[in-house]
């Protein structure tokens, strides 16, 4: 007697809702590609344009230079929180809960009027107008960066706090002074933890940039509006927009995934299967070389 | 600056040490001085303070009150003017790196592997080269019989063998003193004796050792002297064959009776 064939259970309810569902994105498709009032041929010649171009340049400045700034202030701002000293982590506490309580469009905002309420800045003899010294450009990169860093310090301490106290110890039993421990030993086991929201705040960052377009920045999002100012094709430079948003953080994903491979490396326990056979390729070249 | 050892100076001297977290007093006048070369064994129950009494000789906790001179030397604090004043973190950084100090749960640095685990210190900390430091840690990691272990995470090792790893890190800054906290006590029952050879042979080899341990075979064996803690004084102490053969105090007999 042959064994009865195993039918594993059907999901009726879950077939019927993708059949409606495909139905619905198809109809959609149709409608939006059909539309006369949009003129789709035009997407590919503005997706080059000079202009846009050096719009993405500095929407990808903008992301460098603030994560870069948040990172180091972060940093920063988790050790003062986890100082002993009272008014070091009270500070901290006070800057992380300001930043991240009040909205970024209105920190945009306000660092753009600064000269409303400071018009100069004197130092001794040497007097300059804040208006020549905060530009779209710095006020949008200050705005940016002070407000990312409330939130990365918030990662950077549950990252240290991550990291056992046992660590901290031996390297002080061993002669390890704060600084040599903090950067050897406990900073590089925090990574781990740090930097998978870190890569998330990134691609999060991408796109967050846009909203210095309110102070006429000059990003992505500033130049397609001045370009639909003139020309009207609204949701066509929209469009254009977005393909390149979405091609930044897509790459942006892909370099996040691969540096959370190389982090995990001393503490996963069994490195993949493919992994291992490149690695074992790439040492057989290197010999050979 | 540096001077033999004077022989007639104790490596460890131990004056009143009370100790306090919060309300609870957990040392309450300790008095104990080691000699160069001897390995003191403390036994006692747990939260007898022996734990508390070890971390304070390389000032991984303040002591409330009283001294601790680790080669003649005030460890943790300045005196003068009749106040101790704490010492600053590069001063404190220098006294411990004099002694080795190995933790219960090995505590060792889980993103380097074996080799960097034992090489990182003498090279940051006493600024040794890349070569030196690498050849000792080779050097060590023979001793504790673990060279085929040179390229491994320790994730990648028994319990035993992490903290034979630990045994040969502390030993890389060639430390006076080995502090040694209870380092069988997170193993399984078949790892305990790999861990103990090394000891043993460190013993053989004259280094000066305080282990808090509760292996009574290892201390009559291994110990110059058994120092027993109960309540956070030292209850008595002398050779292994006294405290273990004929204890005087009631105390020592009923952890004893327990124990075994």
């Amino acid at each position: 007697m042959s064994a009865p064939r195993v039918v594993p259970a059907r999901h009726w309810g879950q077939w019927l809702t993708a059949v409606l569902l495909v139905a619905f994105v198809a109809c959609l498709a149709i409608a939006v590609a059909g539309s006369k009032n949009i003129q789709w041929g035009v997407i590919p010649g503005y997706m080059l344009d000079p202009t846009i171009l050096d719009g993405i340049r500095l929407t990808l400045l903008f992301t460098v230079l603030a994560m870069a700034i948040s990172i180091v202030a972060g940093v920063v701002l988790a050790v003062m929180r986890l100082a002993s000293n009272p008014i070091l982590s009270g500070f901290s506490s006070l800057y992380i809960w300001f930043f991240r309580g009040t909205p970024l469009l209105v920190q945009i905002i306000f660092w753009f009027n600064i000269q409303l309420f400071i018009p100069s800045i004197q130092l001794g003899a040497f007097r300059i107008e804040t208006n020549s010294l905060i530009s779209a450009f710095t006020a949008a990169l200050l705005a940016l960066s002070l407000n990312e860093a409330a939130y990365v310090a918030e990662i950077v301490r549950s990252g240290l706090l991550a990291v056992e106290h046992g660590q901290k110890e031996a390297a002080a039993a061993l002669g390890y002074t704060p600084y040599q421990a903090m950067s050897r030993i406990i900073l590089p086991q925090a990574l781990r933890v740090i930097v998978p929201p870190i890569g998330n705040q990134t691609i999060s960052m991408l796109k967050t940039t846009s909203l210095v377009s309110v102070v006429a920045a000059q990003d992505l999002l500033t130049r397609a509006q001045n370009i639909y100012a003139r020309n009207f094709l609204v949701i066509e430079l929209l469009t254009v927009a977005s393909i390149w948003y979405l091609a930044m953080t897509t790459v942006a994903s892909i370099g996040q995934s691969a540096i959370e491979r190389r982090l995990g490396r001393s503490t996963t326990r069994e490195p993949p299967a493919w992994m291992r056979a490149v690695r074992r390729l790439a040492d057989a070249i290197g010999r050979k070389a | 600056m540096n001077m033999d050892p004077d022989p007639a100076v104790p490596i460890v001297q131990i004056i009143d040490v009370h100790k306090s977290f919060g309300l609870l007093e957990v040392l309450r006048g300790i008095d104990l001085t080691v000699a160069r070369g001897e390995v003191v064994c403390v036994l006692g129950p747990s939260g007898s303070g022996k734990s508390t009494l070890l971390r304070c000789i390389n000032h991984l906790e303040q002591v409330t009150s009283g001294r601790v001179f680790v080669d003649g030397k005030l460890v943790g604090y300045r005196e003068r003017n009749g106040r101790l004043y704490e010492l600053g973190a590069s001063d404190l950084a220098q006294q411990r790196r004099e002694i080795g100090m190995v933790f219960q749960r090995f505590n060792l640095f889980p993103h380097l592997n074996v080799l960097a685990n034992i090489a990182q210190a003498p090279q940051l900390v006493r600024k040794e080269t890349h070569e030196a430091a690498h050849r000792r840690a080779r050097e060590l990691l023979d001793l504790v019989g673990l060279s085929d272990k040179i390229e491994a995470y320790p994730h990648q090792l028994s319990g035993g063998q992490q903290q034979r790893v630990a045994i040969a890190r502390a030993l890389a800054m060639q430390p006076k003193l080995m502090l040694f906290d209870e380092p069988t006590s997170a193993l399984d029952p078949e790892l305990v004796g790999e861990v103990l050879a090394v000891m043993r042979r460190l013993a053989a080899g004259g280094m000066t050792m305080i282990v808090v341990t509760h292996e009574i075979g290892f201390a009559r064996e291994v110990a110059d002297r058994v120092v027993f803690m109960d309540g956070g004084v030292v209850v008595e102490e002398g050779p292994p064959a006294e405290i273990f053969d004929r204890p005087r105090h009631e105390r020592t007999r009923s952890f004893l009776k327990r124990l075994l």
